[in-house]
Formats: C-alpha cells, structure tokens, sequence
C-alpha cells in the first residue's frame, strides 16, 4: 500500500505539496477548516511582484490537486494528534480520527488584528480599513469612502503588529511594504486624481522586482513616501482622518488630512496553529510561527520526526516562496518514508 | 567690543572624532535600550513638547550618539519628562529615563545646571 500523507491546512502551501506528494505516489488525505480551499490567495485581487490575478494561481493550485491520490476533506478543523511509533493519529473537530504514516502542516498565518493598535482608529473610524479589507474592495470592483464618495487622499500605514514590541512583535512581516506599494498603484489607477502616501519606518524592498515596483510606484504614479511612525489617527471637524507622524528627514512633526487610511496589518501564526502546537508539543519559535530544526537545512522539520511544515506557519513568506517551501517539505516526506523512518 | 576681521565658519561636519561621547556612554551604561532606537519619530509624533517647539526626542537619540552635545543641552531643557513618548516606542527605549539620565550625565561631567 502506498504511504499516506496527512496534510493539515488547503491553502496555497498545503494544496501545492498534495498534489506533488500525490504525484510522487503518495496516498494523501487534504485537511481544510474552512469550506472552499485556497486560503489567504482567495482574499486578494493581483498580486505582487507582476499583479498576477490570484484566481489564475488559484486554478493552477485546484489543477494540482486534482488527482486520485488525493482525498480532501473541507469543513473540517484538526485539533490535535498523536503518534505511536511510526503511525500519527489525527483528530478533528467533528470528532473524526484519521490514521496516516507523516504529517504536513501547512496551517498558514492569521492577519494581525489591528484593533489592538487602538491608536490607529481600526473599528472606531469608518474610513480606517486593513490591506486586506482593500483587497477585498478590489475583488468587488468596489472602493470607495463610506459615505460613497471617491477618495482624494489616501494614506498607508505600514508595520501594523509587525516590529514593534507593544504588540509583542518584534519581527518585520516582510511582505507588507510591498503589498503597500502594490495597492498605492492599484489605487491611482483607479483614481488617478488622488494622492496616495505611505508612512514607512524602512522600505524593505528585497525580493525579486520589488525595488521596480518601487520605482515605478515614483515614476509613473507619484505616489509619496514619508519615513516615520504614525503615532496617532483622529477625526476633524471635517470629518476627514488626521494622521499624526514626525517626518523624520526634514525632522520636523507633521499632521496630514486624508479620506483614507489602509492599515498595512502583518502575518501572525494562526491562532489555531498555536493551540495546535502547545496540545501537541510541536515548539514554536520566538516569533510564534513553528520552529524549525535548523534554519539553514531543517525550515521544513520541527521537533517531531515525521511531521513536517510548509508555508507561513513557519514564517512570514510570499506566494513564490511558499510554493518552494512546500515543493521542499515533499521532498523531505518522501525522503522520509522511502529511508528516513526509524 | 566688537570683534572685526577675519574668522572661520564652523564646519557643518560631524567630527566624529573629536566629538565627546561620554554622555552618551554613560546614559547607555545605566540605559542601554538607547540603543535600540530606530530613529522611526514616533516618540516626537507623540509629543507635546515637540508639536509646539524644535524639540524632537528622536533627534536629541541620534544627537548624543553622535556627540553633538552642545546642541543636545540646549534643547533637551523642553522635555516636560511627561512619559507619553514610552507609550508610543515601537521598540521599548525607555526614553523618558534618556532624557533624565542625559540631564544628570551634563551636570555631573560638567557642572552643568538644568
Ligand atoms: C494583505 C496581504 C496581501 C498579500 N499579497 C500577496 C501577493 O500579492 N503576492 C504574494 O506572493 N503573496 C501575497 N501575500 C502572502 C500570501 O497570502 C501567503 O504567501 C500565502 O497565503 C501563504 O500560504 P499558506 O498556505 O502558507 O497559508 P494560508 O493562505 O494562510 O492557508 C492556510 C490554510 O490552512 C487552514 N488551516 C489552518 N489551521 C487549520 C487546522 N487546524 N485545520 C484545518 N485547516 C487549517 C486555513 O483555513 C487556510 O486555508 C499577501 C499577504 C497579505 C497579508
Ligand atoms: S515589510 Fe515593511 S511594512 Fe511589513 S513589517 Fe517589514 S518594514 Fe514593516
Ligand atoms: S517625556 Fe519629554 S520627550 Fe517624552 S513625550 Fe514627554 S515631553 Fe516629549
Ligand atoms: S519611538 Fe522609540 S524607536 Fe522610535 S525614534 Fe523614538 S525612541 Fe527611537
């Protein structure tokens, strides 16, 4: 019989490594909480680096996974694990138990909640929206103020929950600053009468075309950059949003009125993902996501022989990257039960 | 008198060398999350002192590590030693604790009176 697989969480991470562990030979069993597949990717519009639709990587994943290896179970959230010897035991929320010979977690990330950064207004005031909250305006064909009308100036706020220690995250999401400037774009593109700026401590710029999208961002969209720490968000008598910042290169404080402010929140380990983690002894990083055994040749295995990870449970990670992570974590498992397992 | 003739401009230069660094070592001796700042200005954002005067605590960070000191005891008599720019620090410097600190290093290494 062929070895069966277990994968934990269908997004792009757990639906890429299912369809090649199934290529591979593997029988796999596909676990998903929620009731369609796809995870984050379904939420956003175009994607960064060369806005790509993210329905065509959506069809793409649902390709993959199309096999008769693969047996997919949606609606349906794992809770907990145990194994003897070589054999995991994986239980589910409904009550369910599924016997398999390796474990993948592909459980992915959560959005930073920005209420918790109160300051900011996110849930106070109605025009404080979240990148993801713009993403989904986007896929609607649908962005606008609250009140209808076109916004003129909008405003985006990077490292919302990321680096900085009063949420209790010191680690930069690393994929927000580009998701900034990508959603400057998309909005003068739909608005090219507005002005669009962003409020950045450092502009990490490093992955492949995002320094060009940068520049472009200057060159044909005029979006503006200014580097501080919002401190805080008010309302005025104009009903329009007050940002609060020192803009550092000219050292000097500066309040500035926009209709918009899009709260650039990071990537969290799941919620679920944690408790995961401490029902099963599975460690967890300092950063929350899971840890992996050696951050040059282990970032697919933890402390547990035979589970294995993929994707950004492990880390903050873009699409690209988690499509090598989870093309890696296969070769891994199937290293694994062909000579691996002791 | 009036002085005439000939004198020099100062340089605008930091002279990294010959500045005096012994305030900022000594307040990063009993404070050392100074050197954690990144510069972001949240802090002088937040301030009050700062919205009305040249005051920026982030300014008077990178003042002392740079041992530009003549200006960093001018300025850092405005600090109302309030607190609310710890509320603010992305990465936990314990600023007030900066301000008060390079007030006492000023007057222990040179007399100087606040
Ligand atoms: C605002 C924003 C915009 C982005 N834009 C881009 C972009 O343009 N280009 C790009 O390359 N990347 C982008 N990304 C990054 C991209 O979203 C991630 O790289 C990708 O989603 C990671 O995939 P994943 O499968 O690891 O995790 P996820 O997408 O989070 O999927 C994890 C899946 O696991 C399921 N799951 C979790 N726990 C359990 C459990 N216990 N049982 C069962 N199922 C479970 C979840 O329901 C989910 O479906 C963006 C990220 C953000 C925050
Ligand atoms: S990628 Fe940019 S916005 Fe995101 S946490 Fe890092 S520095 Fe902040
Ligand atoms: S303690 Fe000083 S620097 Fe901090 S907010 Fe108050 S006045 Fe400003
Ligand atoms: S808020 Fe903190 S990190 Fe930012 S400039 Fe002030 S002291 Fe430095």
């Amino acid at each position: 019989m062929n070895p069966h697989v277990i994968v934990i969480g269908g997004g792009t991470a757990g639906m890429e490594a299912a369809g090649r562990l199934a290529r591979a030979g593997m029988s796999v069993t596909l676990i998903e909480k929620g009731k369609d597949l796809g995870g984050h990717l379904r939420d956003w519009y175009h994607l960064f680096p060369d806005r790509r639709s993210s329905d065509e990587v959506l069809e793409y994943l649902k390709g993959q996974i199309s096999h008769q290896n693969i047996r997919l179970l949606t609606g349906q959230q794992v809770t907990g694990f145990i194994h003897k010897g070589n054999e995991f035991t994986v239980s589910t929320g409904n009550g369910d138990t599924i016997n398999g010979d390796a474990l993948l977690l592909a459980t992915g990330f959560d959005l930073f909640k920005s209420e918790r950064k109160e300051e900011y207004g996110y849930g106070i005031y109605e025009n404080v929206i979240t990148s993801a909250d713009l993403e989904a305006m986007f896929r609607k064909k649908e962005v606008k103020l609250v009140s209808g009308k076109k916004p003129e100036r909008i405003g985006f706020l990077h490292c919302v929950g990321s680096r900085d220690e009063k949420v209790g995250n010191i680690y930069c999401s690393k994929l927000c600053c580009v998701t900034a400037v990508k959603q400057a774009i998309e909005v003068k593109k739909i608005f090219p009468a507005s002005k669009v700026f962003c409020f950045y401590m450092d502009m990490r710029m490093g992955g492949a075309l995002y320094e060009e999208l940068y520049k472009e961002a200057q060159e044909k969209y005029s979006v503006g950059f200014i580097r501080g720490k919002v401190s805080e968000v008010a309302v005025n008598i104009n009903n329009r949003l007050v940002a609060k910042v020192e803009d550092t290169l000219v050292g000097r404080p500066l309040k500035m009125e926009l209709d918009m402010l899009v709260l650039m929140a990071g990537m969290e380990m799941s919620e679920d993902a944690v408790r995961l983690a401490k029902e099963t002894n599975l460690q967890m990083g300092e950063n929350r996501f899971f840890k992996p055994a050696d951050h040059h040749f282990g970032t697919n295995m933890g402390n547990v022989n035979g589970v294995f990870y993929a994707g950004a449970c492990t880390a903050p990670l873009n699409i690209t990257e988690t499509i090598s992570h989870a093309r890696s974590a296969v070769t891994e498992i199937v290293n694994y039960l062909n000579t691996g397992r002791k | 008198m009036e002085k005439f003739g000939f004198s020099l401009t100062k340089a605008r230069v930091i002279d990294y060398d010959a500045n005096d660094r012994s305030i900022v070592s000594y307040i990063l001796e009993r404070e050392p999350s100074l050197n954690l700042c990144i510069e972001c200005g949240c802090c002088s954002a937040a301030c009050t002192t700062g919205n009305f005067t040249g005051f920026s605590l982030r300014e008077i960070h990178i003042l002392l590590k740079r041992g530009e000191n003549d200006l960093v005891r001018q300025k850092i008599r405005k600090c109302m030693l309030c607190g609310k720019c710890i509320l603010v620090c992305p990465r936990g410097v314990n600023t007030r604790n900066v301000v008060f600190l390079a007030k006492q290093a000023f007057t222990k290494n040179e007399g100087y009176e606040f």
